[in-house]
């Protein structure tokens, strides 16, 4: 310290140049995990892609209309939109600076995410107990595969979540943490845009036909 | 933390976050989705058209128009943002979901069709 201050002259400002370099890579984070995102939506596409050929390949098992409970699904459907709207509320608290608001609105969010893998995982096991298990048909390979991935996303999200809660606590909200929470925000309506294609796509369609 | 009086970076920030979505955009974006979910779903429980090909229709109309509505309203998709490189990256993502959806329904609805009939005895014997 005392060698550092030996290099200006006394009363100066000392320059640093990393900030506006760092407001940058910030920007183009932003950026990247977009893209990132689009890349994520092509695996769901090849995924719904697949599921459309095969939707209908029962193999004289069970059908959609036989096995789905429309219920259960807007349930889940609920408790996925309701942990989007509590993380805006969490985006809000952010911008202006009120940490425990936000942590509260992440705590909710993150156990409105806990309910959906819950119920989503109860259906699952209810499925494979009644014997459509993902080997039964193409219509339930496909099935499990594209739902199981969404919840998979979903369960990653969840401890994303837990992870940034414990950065925050840890280092308040430096722009380092706004910037990942961010992108997790992102992340999180994503799979709700996801979960929209998923619920219209699979379930009533399913029951529709 | 909150009670510090911030530095420079923070404060730079924060004119930064104004683009990341009011009170107002979050609301209007959960009852919109609200009413686009409950649609469809009392569309098909309650088989209110009477006919699957146009609740079919409905179904997926209103799901693209939800789609949209979470671009707008959660996810702050506008022309701008980034200079307009995420509305660019979201057009190719849609060029190519469009391709590879499309493509893949009409090469294995034609494989399916013009697949030959068979019994198993016939698949036995095939060359």
């Amino acid at each position: 310290m005392t060698t550092k201050t030996d290099l200006t002259a006394p009363g100066t400002v000392p320059v640093f140049f990393v900030e506006e370099e760092h407001g940058h890579a910030e920007g183009s984070t932003m950026l990247g995990f977009w893209i990132y995102l689009m890349s994520d939506c092509l695996i769901f596409a090849v995924l719904f892609a697949t599921y459309a050929v095969l939707g209908h390949s029962y193999a004289a098992g069970p059908s959609g209309k036989d096995l789905f409970e429309l219920p259960t699904v807007a349930i889940n459907t609920s408790m996925l939109l309701l942990s989007s709207i509590t993380y805006g509320f969490a985006m809000l608290a952010m911008d202006k600076e009120r940490q425990g608001q936000m942590l509260f609105w992440l705590v909710i969010t993150g156990l409105f995410g806990l309910a959906f893998v819950g119920l989503e995982l109860t259906e699952f096991a209810s499925l494979i107990r009644e014997g459509a298990t993902p080997q039964r048909s193409a219509f339930l390979s496909s099935f499990f595969t594209l739902v199981g991935t969404h919840g998979l996303h979903v369960s990653v999200g969840i401890i994303w979540l837990v992870t940034l809660m414990v950065q925050v606590m840890k280092h308040g909200l430096i722009p380092e943490n706004r910037r990942r929470l961010l992108c997790l925000s992102m992340f999180w309506h994503f799979l709700d845009v996801i979960w929209i294609g998923v619920f219209s796509f699979v379930y009533l369609m399913g029951v529709l036909v | 933390m909150s009670s510090q009086p911030h530095d420079a970076r923070l404060v730079g920030h924060d004119s930064d976050t104004s683009g990341h979505g009011s009170m107002g955009g979050y609301v209007t974006g959960f009852i919109l989705s609200v009413i686009l979910t409950a649609i469809p779903f009392w569309l098909v429980m309650g088989n209110v058209l009477n006919d699957s090909r146009l609740t079919a229709i409905a179904v997926m109309g209103l799901a693209v128009v939800q789609i949209v509505v979470h671009m707008i309203c959660f996810l702050h998709m506008n022309t701008k943002s980034e200079g307009g490189w995420t509305l660019l990256s979201l057009i190719f993502t849609l060029v190519i979901l469009v391709i590879a959806l499309s493509g893949s329904l009409w090469v294995m609805y034609h494989l399916n069709t013009n697949m030959m009939q068979m019994t198993p005895g016939d698949a036995m014997n095939m060359p």
